[in-house]
């Protein structure tokens, strides 16, 4: 793909081109994405196994959770998942201003995923149901935290690109770093996808 | 050099709404005892959802086979070690 010395300034680089960067930084992530899918497949071969195990314990438990807020909390997740594409769909058409609204408004809603999860666990704690109560409360816990982890983790690079974003660093023609950090928050929005499911619908 | 590539607005907010409804969807089936109905469902539509993130919202729709590899490879890792795990518990 041919590319001008004025598309690769601003932006110093030691790959031979724009178009190769951007292809190297893309294979990075779904690297990075494949040992998350790993990550999170060990949490979920658990899940499998003992919920195969212990039938009625699951039952039981996940009768305990509020479909309602996870419900809540899926919907959240989908509408910052359509607002960090909007973003990027944005910078593609050079639109600085749209794409500090859409980032902040991501960065928005991931606060509000993590402060409706923060009530869950709360009123959790209040029942004296904790990661010690049982093999379902444990994977509970365990996975819905290593998402949170990731929300939060999310906030970071999403952050960090608003604050890039109001520097004037994006343009469109180099816009790499925000779609790279989309797919981030895309996945961690993936992983939510089956959490709900698992531990909120099927008992 | 990225232009045109992705959808426009108008594709992810048909895509946003499509995920709207099968969340809704999925909560209305899950107050419907199924037995194991309700398991298959779950997952069959969080499938679909999975697959609109991903071909629509991560772009994989406009992927080459490079990036398919790289997307697909975990998934089936995934499923051997799921597989691998389940024939040890299950038929042992």
């Amino acid at each position: 793909m041919a590319h001008s010395a004025a598309e690769s300034a601003g932006h110093p680089s030691v790959h031979a081109s724009p178009a190769v960067a951007y292809e190297a930084a893309k294979l990075g992530i779904w690297a990075f994405l494949a040992t998350e899918v790993l990550l999170f497949g060990g949490l979920f071969t658990t899940y499998i196994v003992f919920r195969l195990k212990f039938p009625e314990m699951f039952h039981r438990d996940y009768l305990h959770l509020d479909r309602v807020l996870g419900a809540a909390n899926t919907v959240v997740l989908i509408a910052s998942s359509l607002t960090v594409a909007l973003a990027i769909a944005s910078i593609r058409k050079g639109e600085q201003r749209l794409l500090k609204l859409f980032l902040s408004l991501t960065i928005f809603l991931a606060g509000v995923f993590l402060v409706i999860k923060y009530f869950e666990w709360t009123e959790k704690f209040a029942h004296g149901l904790f990661p010690g109560t049982d093999i379902f409360f444990s994977l509970y816990f365990m996975m819905t935290g290593l998402h949170g982890l990731h929300v939060a983790g999310g906030i970071a690079v999403l952050g960090a690109m608003l604050f890039l974003a109001g520097r004037g660093r994006f343009s469109e023609s180099y816009n790499t770093p925000v779609e790279i950090s989309g797919l981030y928050w895309h996945f961690v929005d993936l992983v939510w996808i089956y959490l709900f499911p698992l531990f909120y619908l099927i008992g | 050099m990225m232009k045109g590539r992705g959808g426009g607005y108008a594709v992810y907010l048909a895509v946003f709404a499509a995920l709207l409804v099968l969340t809704g969807a999925t909560v209305a089936v899950s107050y419907v005892d199924l037995g194991f109905w309700n398991v298959a469902t779950a997952l069959l539509i969080a499938s679909v959802k999975a697959s609109l993130v991903a071909l629509f919202f991560m772009h994989l729709k406009h992927e080459g086979v490079l990036v398919w590899t790289f997307a697909l490879v975990p998934v089936l890792f995934l499923l051997l070690i799921v597989a691998g795990t389940l024939s040890d518990t299950l038929f042992r």
